[in-house]
């Protein structure tokens, strides 16, 4: 009954999706006002409704309703309550359903916070959500129904969750990140309203950018939780692997940090403004490209939904017709956006010209290489293999430049060309940060036993030190000039806070891959190893339960010297619906150093092979990256004066 | 100029449109043998119960298929049948018992059946490296030169035998006639 | 009884201290090996590199790769050997010929025309522009 109540709602949905369609269309035709007023009821409507078939299907799963073939395949009875409610989200259906309530919730929102813009403007943005919610819509009744039913015998028994998302993270990761991935979807929206209506004011921009940055910053939380999770979760120590689900995400991430600097120049110097509108289109695109590429089976990742080529055949039209059909206007509607002349010379608005320019440039890369594989298989050159060496390669160098373009950015003016007054602000610090850098990277070579003399810890200390002196210089100068207000300026401290994440994060990147040491071991319960100044005994080896799992557990003691500095206990576990073997890593941190333990096959008796990981800096990774977020969300905070 | 450039996005966006096109036909794990065209690789092992030590040069003559087994393999268990069908259709078919135990191999065959002309016994899996061999059941197609004509990954049943190995199997028989 | 008790001992220390998972005859092998384990794919596993894997396959060919480094090979014939029999699809770092002309040389292309679209945007005069703008009426 309540599967059913969630699938009416579903029915309803697309009707109120039909009607947010159409009554802009009905505006133009009548011009009667009752047809735009209509746009607020329809979105909360549509929200409601969603809402209530999401809750249908929790509820669905709370009372372990096994005749849902959705809830049979993803849950049993013995699933703890927590993960009966994630589940909902933990697999290819339901995280649909998921995502059309965040759409949902965006375009709520938009119907609601769009007093600056005027109600035809916002009308046809509402057009376009409805169009994309339609479409998803569509997609989750006809091919993929979260509430189709097991009939006429209902199984007594679920399957399970996979394992693997029986964790914290799946909690937070895809609602985090379908924050961010779907509420791409508004400045997709502001960009095809700015085309079908030919211009664009400086105030729809100052508008719209809130909405880019508070989107992104999600998607930079949803990315980084998701890298944290898979280091804890994967058991192997690896927190990014360049995989095509991984890249899937990270596409939209660099198209929106783009989209996000490259709104900045728009909205204060009202110059180029087809760019922004084009990164506009090509960020939620990518997000479109991305739910088709993780749900088609088109490409192979450990992350990838179960997958269906029949839906991939619908995602690929709808990506056709949303990203086709916007790029289509685009071509022909373009040359009437007005902007203003480029300003010459060395300026603020050149530096992020080029920060876009380098963005996009590693966005391509990417999206390169992430695709040859099928391509080259497509066009019978072979089937090649496409990983982190190829993706390294390029994206350290550019992130090099991205650091060294930030810290000029700091120094230069946003209207005058300012060349060689930059470059005499900039000689102090370029001075200390490469003398600091040769020194620290030398210091830790002489007086740490562990670590020896690496090009990659120096380039790291080189472009943290840039980031961090540069931006002190800019401050420090606004100080002595009496611009307090510019510092108090929430865009100023929102763009700080985010630019020192970025160099912890370089940070935390650098030196765990300088750093690191890894040893793969036979260890059995008695033994002890020397690792990087370390002494880890393997204390006992004991068999547990969990409240779906059994597990060999392996307690790990850790010494410096003779202080016991404490103990972590990785597992391995066996879970009863009888899936494949899972692994449970034993991390231990100080935040400037992680130890990092699993287990991995029994040899004989009691002996395993243990691998165990001394990772310094690692976590700086995920603090950087959540430092970045927060800075995005400080930024959006802003309040603009016309 | 300025048409161009705006014209730039939609045009990359078809063409990546249509290779995302091809790609869901396309099946990204299958994997092709590296050594399609090449000579079987040269060993020497004995055969499962017999004394005789086998060269490469023992396997040419005739048109065969070389199916790789063992018995911890549970999708074997599901292609055995398959594979005594075509044994008794008059296929040649010669086993690589890969990195299994000898008595257990034995009494496998013993209990199955055996549709194996004679299978090799390969306990360390040192022909099977040299093969490409990643995931038993596999099954070859080598001509009677010795030259490997195709390999399929996974359970061959009905279906793969009459899409993709009857025909070349039956047409390298001839050609030797 | 000396010599039992010195058997004793050291079969104690075995016993209490951790073994090398694998173990080479030259330590420069140890990180190579661990290098080439990360760079090599898994046949058969769904976007895994040996290091991280625990497939039957994985493991087997970590042996050989083992072997291999003590037989005194260098990592271009290691690749090889495992190439021929594999294809270049093990290969997470891939090779640079005429299949992959593209695939490498198109981030260097694609930034050149970054850096003259920069030098474009930063240069073009007020004249030009304006004459754009005429042209479109």
């Amino acid at each position: 009954m309540i599967a059913e109540i969630g699938q009416i709602s579903l029915i309803l949905a697309l009707c109120t999706c039909v009607l947010m369609l159409v009554t802009p269309i009905l505006y133009t035709q009548f011009q009667n006002g009752i047809w735009l007023r209509l746009s607020r009821p329809l979105a909360i409507n549509h929200l409601l409704l969603i809402l209530t078939s999401f809750i249908c299907l929790t509820v669905c799963f709370l009372i372990d309703d096994f005749s849902v073939r959705y809830v049979a395949q993803n849950s049993n009875t013995l699933l703890p309550l927590v993960y009966k409610v994630s589940a909902v989200w933990g697999a290819h259906e339901g995280s649909l359903l998921l995502w059309m309530l965040v759409l949902g919730g965006w375009t709520a929102g938009v119907a609601f916070l769009g007093s600056k813009i005027s109600a035809k403007f916002r009308s046809h943005m509402l057009s376009v959500l409805a169009i994309i919610s339609l479409g998803f819509l569509l997609f989750l009744i006809f091919t993929s129904n979260p509430f189709e039913r097991i009939l006429p015998i209902a199984p007594e028994e679920g399957g399970d969750l996979n394992p693997l998302l029986q964790d914290f993270g799946l909690i937070i990761h895809p609602p985090l990140l379908y924050m961010g991935y779907v509420g791409l979807a508004v400045p997709f929206a502001f960009a095809i309203a700015v085309l079908i209506s030919g211009t664009m004011e400086k105030e729809y921009i100052a508008w719209c950018r809130p909405w880019i940055n508070i989107a992104w910053a999600f998607l930079t939380a949803g990315i980084t939780l998701g890298s944290w999770w898979a280091y804890y979760e994967l058991g192997w120590g690896g927190w990014w692997f360049w995989d095509p689900v991984e890249n899937a995400s990270l596409m939209p991430w660099l198209i929106a940090t783009a989209l996000m600097h490259s709104s900045s120049v728009t909205e204060k110097k009202g110059t180029i403004v087809t760019w922004t509108i084009l990164l506009s289109i090509a960020a939620f695109s990518l997000s479109l490209l991305g739910t088709f590429l993780v749900r088609s089976g088109v490409l192979t990742s450990v992350h990838a939904f179960a997958t269906d080529p029949e839906r991939g055949v619908f995602l690929l039209v709808m990506l056709a017709l949303f990203v086709g059909g916007s790029l289509f206007l685009f071509a022909f509607k373009g040359h009437k956006l007005a902007s203003n002349q480029n300003a010459n010379g060395w300026t603020r608005e050149l530096l992020l010209v080029i920060n876009n320019m380098l963005l996009v440039s590693m966005t391509i890369i990417v999206l390169i290489g992430t695709l040859y594989p099928l391509v080259s298989d497509i066009l019978n050159l072979g089937k090649i293999s496409v990983g982190p060496p190829y993706f390294d390669f390029f994206f350290v160098p550019t992130t090099v430049a991205l650091a060294i373009f930030m810290g000029m950015s700091a120094s230069s003016r946003w209207s005058t060309s300012n060349l060689s007054e930059s470059m005499k602000r900039v000689i102090l610090p370029l001075v200390i940060c490469l003398i600091s850098s040769i020194f620290v990277v030398f210091a830790i070579e002489a007086f740490s036993r562990n670590y020896s003399f690496s090009w990659s810890a120096l380039i790291t200390f080189i472009a943290v030190l840039w980031i961090f002196l540069t931006l002190i210089e800019d401050i420090h100068l606004k100080l002595r000039t009496k611009m307090v207000g510019v510092i108090k300026n929430k865009s100023f401290l929102g763009m700080t806070v985010a630019h020192c994440g970025l160099a912890i994060l370089i940070l935390g990147v650098g030196l765990s891959s300088a750093y690191s040491t890894q040893e793969d071991l036979r260890m059995k319960p008695g033994s002890s190893t020397y690792i990087s100044g370390y002494r880890f005994n393997f204390r006992e080896l004991n068999e547990i339960e969990g409240p779906n799992y059994s597990a060999s557990q392996g307690v790990f003691d850790i010494y410096v010297g003779d202080n016991l500095r404490g103990s972590v206990a990785p597992e391995k576990r066996r879970y009863f619906s009888g899936r494949d073997v899972m692994t449970e890593a034993g991390i231990r941190t100080n935040l400037l150093k992680d130890i990092y333990i699993s287990l991995g096959e029994p040899i004989n008796n009691n002996e395993w092979s243990v691998r165990l990981y001394v990772k310094p800096m690692v976590r700086f990774i995920w603090i950087g990256g959540f430092l970045i977020a927060v800075g995005g969300i400080i930024a959006s905070f802003n309040r603009r004066k016309s | 100029m300025k048409k161009i450039l705006l014209s730039a996005p939609i045009i990359f966006f078809l063409l990546t449109l249509g290779f995302l096109y091809r790609g869901l036909e396309n099946d990204p794990k299958h994997l092709p043998s590296a050594l399609i065209g090449k000579n079987i690789p040269t060993f020497e092992l004995r055969t499962l119960d017999a004394e005789n030590v086998l060269t490469q040069e023992q396997l040419l003559g005739q048109p065969f298929l070389l199916n790789v087994w063992a018995t911890w393999c549970y999708a074997c268990r599901i292609e055995h049948p398959m594979l005594v069908e075509l044994s008794k259709r008059g296929v040649k078919i010669i086993g690589l018992n890969y990195k299994d135990q000898e008595s257990l191999a034995g009494d496998w065959l013993d209990d199955k059946g055996d549709p194996y002309i004679f299978s090799i016994f390969d306990p360390d899996g040192k022909l099977g490296f040299d093969l490409g061999v990643y995931g038993a059941p596999e099954t070859y197609l080598v001509d009677a030169y010795g030259i490997i004509m195709h390999k399929r990954v996974g359970v061959l049943d009905e279906r793969i035998w009459q899409n993709e190995f009857k025909d070349k199997y039956y047409a390298l028989e001839n050609a030797i006639k | 009884m000396r010599y039992l008790l010195l058997f004793l001992i050291s079969l104690l220390i075995s016993v209490l201290n951790a073994e090398q998972l694998i173990t080479f005859s030259d330590d420069a092998y140890l990180k190579r090996y661990q290098n080439l384990l990360e760079e090599l794919r898994c046949p058969k596993c769904q976007n895994q590199n040996l290091a991280d894997s625990n497939a039957p396959i994985s493991n087997d060919l970590k042996e050989e790769i083992q072997r291999l480094l003590e037989q005194g090979l260098d990592d271009k014939d290691i690749k090889r050997a495992l190439t021929e029999r594999y294809s270049d699809f093990i290969l997470y770092d891939p090779k640079f010929n005429k299949n992959t002309y593209f695939l490498w040389l198109a981030p260097f292309i694609v930034l050149l025309i970054g850096f003259w679209w920069v030098y474009s945007m930063s240069t073009k005069n007020y004249i030009s522009q304006s004459k754009d703008r005429d042209l479109e009426k």
